[in-house]
């Protein structure tokens, strides 16, 4: 059983979505996110230039861990995705990755235009837990 | 001693139940039973009607504490058939009871008390504390004018409400005795509910049917109905609590004021609509005791024709929501409007799917978009409808849920079929429906002329764009946009969306997508609007974009994309004030990973001279070129000219549109040095081509020219060298001016950049400051 896990970070570092499959180990899911948002800071900071192009969202494998590969996206507002999974995982490819931040993105893009979503909350819209599960289904 | 009084009456009657009827009814002066007789026990043998005045002398009254008195009525009666504790009597009693001071209802021997007696009642009678409750509740929506008297009128409803067939309700009435009185006082009511449960259980309206356990009796489309606990699992949390609140609140009125008893009812029973004839399950509904413009505006969904003590509520009801709060809202106007309207309403309702819109709905929602917008065929922003769809009073969460369903086109603004799809998602909602997982297909909007809702892509669409990878996010958002945009009639010529005005800025700067930022929580004031065609092409344009948005790869594409049309993308000029401050170099580096090679086109370097001497020097120049991952694109031009030999250099032929017109010093004086070394150079007498592969994208561009062997440099007369010298020198123009073409292209391209990349600051920085305003 493959391990994924999805968490998403407003611009303040606080966590805005937190998904993990399957639900145990969570606590060490968010432990190794969260440490890999030093991570993602250092890289979203590196980038100091004006012009942000597409290809820093996806910030690609911040670090592998033993276990764990994480993987970093950040949108333009500063919203953080990361993903874990777990190395055993190899089938995973980046693309796959890549595709999976952008479904993502778009199904974040869909909440943040709900008028009655304040940025900051956390996110509880039944659709996008959908498009989350179906997408930790597809790839566990 | 009262205890065992009571005791021994109880069990007198007990062993005397079959024989006798008797009643004992716990009348309580307190509230919230005040007035009210409490049928602890109803034991009748035979059916029969008519009833004799119990005279107060039969009478044994057992005073508990609490200000509660035990009546039993013996048997004395019998010989006259059913006995019931008459409202008269209760009147007089109740009257006896609280003229007196409390203090003296105190005398009685603290024994029994309320509960006790109830419990012991409980065992006794068929009347559990559930219905007890239950009848108490109904009683007091009965309630009416006299205190005892029940309103014929409401109960009439609340039997209507029962669904039994009419024949029914006749015997249930004549049974208990209310035909006979010629009113329903408290203990006809109580019998005509048991008896009314009876009926739904099967069993025949008689006296002795209800001296069983019985379920509740179900009552559809009232409000303040507890769900009956064998059935009705719908909603019944909900529904008890909101019960429960009614109830509570319900006594209070009661306590209060005798008068307004009608009034908390009547708005959450007026929207007794026929919903609840479709399913018999949604007969709770978790009503809140909210009262507003949705509410009332239910109570138009409600078609209340066939109850008219709903139409009665409901002229109530506007009285009543005039008292509330005008900060409540213009929703208040709406409910009598919504009056208006419903007043000449027909059962038009749609029987079995509470998810269809009626004819009265529509116009309903009609005039509520007018009001919002008055453009039928525009949008309400996001904002607008929050704003509109707040004062609903449901849960945030709720309406947020409704918000992802009625959007189908995820634009954060509704369309006015939108609008009604919410609409009539939140009206369902305060009905009682619990909210669909996704759109019930009787609510999904039909596609009509003003919604594109996929805009089919167009070829030319995708020519003249080049899209900005590096604004993904915007772009799809801005797909949104165009797609509302795109929905928008064609012929109005006013929008009201800062959504289009951006996406019309950045046509004008820009020309596609990428580029464009939006923020739906940012809409701004309406815009001049752009010419019709820009908008076509605009959603076509970010239909495609947002399909293949977030690509990393579509930059090339892009790239490919733009070369490939041999004029410029029609946009306008623009001011090259930055010509001269493009950061090629950065772009260069940004190729090196070979991912924006297309990028890194260089200008045609100009084809080594077709000399035999030069092939080393051109050699070099070549690898030089490649290692500057330099395309000579133009030597398709040449190859045909250049006579020779550069040894397994292959150059690439493309056609001179496709380049962009970077130039940079190293290639510059690569050529240079080329167009200075080839006059020295032999022509070979074949003209050698050679196909310079340094990515493989580059073959897309231009015609692959064709393959030329590698001849051997070959000496040329000089004749040849100078036709060849001039050939090359034209190309060298041309290439020359080719370059400066799409040196130009290429600063317009980042000027655009660099300005919609301001705007993306501007509209981030004015998010960042709206977010401590809009968090709360």
């Amino acid at each position: 059983m493959f391990h994924i896990c999805l968490l998403m970070f407003s611009p303040q570092n606080y966590p805005l979505y937190i998904r993990s499959v399957p639900s145990q180990n969570e606590l060490k899911f968010h432990y190794t996110v969260h440490t890999s948002l030093d991570v993602v800071e250092e890289k979203v900071s590196a980038v100091g230039k004006s012009l942000a192009d597409q290809r820093e969202l996806y910030l690609g494998l911040l670090y592998p861990t033993e276990d764990y590969k994480v993987y970093g996206y950040v949108t333009n507002s500063k919203v953080k995705f990361v993903i874990v999974v777990d190395s055993s995982n190899t089938s995973l490819r980046d693309n796959e990755i890549r595709s999976m931040f952008r479904k993502l993105h778009n199904s974040f893009t869909d909440v943040m235009c709900n008028p009655f979503y304040n940025p900051g909350d956390p996110i509880q819209s039944k659709a996008f837990n959908g498009i989350v599960s179906g997408m930790m289904v597809q790839t566990g | 001693m009262c205890t065992m009084a009571a005791e021994q009456k109880k069990k007198s009657l007990r062993c005397r139940r079959k024989k006798i009827k008797t009643d004992i009814y716990l009348l309580c002066s307190v509230a919230p039973l005040r007035h009210r007789a409490v049928l602890l026990q109803s034991a009748t043998i035979g059916g029969g009607s008519g009833q004799t005045q119990a005279e107060p002398a039969a009478w044994r009254c057992v005073f508990t504490g609490n200000h509660s008195c035990l009546v039993l009525i013996p048997s004395v009666v019998r010989q006259t058939g059913a006995t019931y504790l008459e409202e008269g009597c209760i009147d007089l009693f109740a009257r006896r009871v609280s003229a007196s001071p409390s203090g003296s209802l105190h005398a009685s021997p603290p024994g029994m008390d309320q509960e006790s007696a109830a419990a012991s009642g409980a065992s006794l009678i068929s009347l559990t504390e559930h219905e007890q409750r239950y009848y108490s509740g109904l009683h007091a929506l009965c309630q009416a004018d006299a205190p005892a008297k029940l309103s014929s009128s409401k109960v009439a409803e609340l039997f209507k409400a029962s669904q039994l067939p009419p024949e029914s309700l006749h015997k249930v009435t004549e049974v208990c005795g209310a035909k006979h009185l010629g009113y329903f006082g408290t203990a006809q009511f109580y019998i005509a509910l048991k008896l009314l449960a009876a009926a739904q259980s099967g069993l025949p309206v008689r006296l002795e049917s209800i001296a069983g356990n019985l379920p509740l009796p179900r009552f559809a489309g009232l409000k303040n109905e507890p769900a009956p606990p064998a059935s009705d699992p719908q909603g019944a949390p909900s529904g008890s609590v909101a019960w429960n609140a009614a109830d509570r609140s319900s006594f209070r009125h009661l306590e209060a004021n005798a008068d307004k008893k009608p009034e908390p009812w009547s708005p959450p029973r007026s929207p007794c609509s026929s919903p609840p004839r479709s399913p018999l399950t949604y007969r709770s509904y978790p009503y809140s005791k909210q009262r507003n413009g949705v509410d009332a505006q239910i109570s138009y969904d409600g078609k209340l024709s066939s109850r008219s003590i709903v139409q009665l509520e409901q002229h109530s009801s506007p009285g009543h929501y005039v008292n509330k709060p005008a900060a409540e809202h213009a929703a208040v106007a709406q409910a009598s409007s919504a009056e208006r309207l419903n007043q000449p309403a027909t059962l038009s309702y749609s029987d079995d799917d509470p998810w269809r819109i009626t004819v009265e709905q529509l116009d309903y929602y009609t005039n509520q978009f007018k009001t919002l917008q008055p453009d039928l065929g525009a949008l309400i922003l996001g904002a607008v409808a929050k704003n509109f769809f707040t004062k609903s009073k449901l849960p945030i969460l709720e309406l947020s849920h409704i918000w992802e369903l009625s959007d189908v086109d995820r634009d954060g603004a509704l369309t006015f079929t939108e609008f009604c799809i919410a609409f009539h998602l939140i009206v369902a909602r305060k009905n009682g429906y619990p909210l669909p997982e996704s759109l019930p297909p009787t609510l999904q909007p039909v596609p009509d002329q003003h919604q594109d809702e996929r805009i089919p892509d167009t070829p030319e669409s995708s020519e003249p764009l080049i899209v900005f990878e590096d604004a993904q996010p915007r772009s799809c958002q801005v797909v949104k946009d165009p797609n509302s945009v795109a929905r928008l009639d064609p012929t109005l010529a006013s929008r009201k969306h800062d959504l289009q005005e951006e996406s019309l800025i950045q046509d004008g700067s820009v020309t596609h997508l990428g580029s464009s930022r939006e923020k739906p929580t940012l809409r701004l004031g309406a815009f001049p609007e752009k010419p019709e065609p820009h908008q076509e092409l605009d959603p076509q344009m970010r239909t495609k974009t947002r399909q293949r948005s977030y690509s990393s790869t579509s930059i090339d594409d892009a790239i490919k994309k733009a070369e490939e049309p041999p004029t410029p993308p029609p946009r306008p000029q623009k001011t090259h004030s930055r010509a001269s401050s493009l950061d090629l170099n950065k772009l260069f580096q940004q190729g090196a990973p070979g991912v924006k090679s297309g990028w890194l086109l260089p200008p045609p370097a100009l084809p080594p001279r077709p000399s035999a001497t030069q092939v080393p020097h051109f050699l070099k120049v070549s690898e030089q070129a490649s290692q500057n991952k330099v395309q000579q694109p133009n030597f398709a031009d040449f190859s045909h000219f250049r006579e020779e030999e550069e040894s397994g250099v292959k150059l690439e032929e493309q056609g001179p549109a496709s380049r962009f017109g970077l130039s940079s010093e190293d290639l510059g004086s690569a050529s240079q040095q080329d167009v200075s070394g080839t006059p020295h150079g032999q022509a070979p007498q074949k003209p050698i081509r050679r196909k310079y592969h340094p990515e493989s994208q580059n073959l897309e561009t231009g015609a692959p020219p064709p393959a030329m062997p590698f001849l051997p440099p070959a000496k040329t007369s000089q004749k040849l060298l100078s036709r060849q010298k001039r050939e090359i020198q034209m190309a060298i123009r041309k290439n020359r001016e080719t370059n400066a073409v799409l040196r130009r292209l290429n600063s317009e391209l980042q000027q655009q950049l660099k300005v919609v990349h301001q705007e993306r600051v501007t509209l981030e920085s004015q998010l960042e400051l709206l977010r401590p305003l809009a968090s709360t």
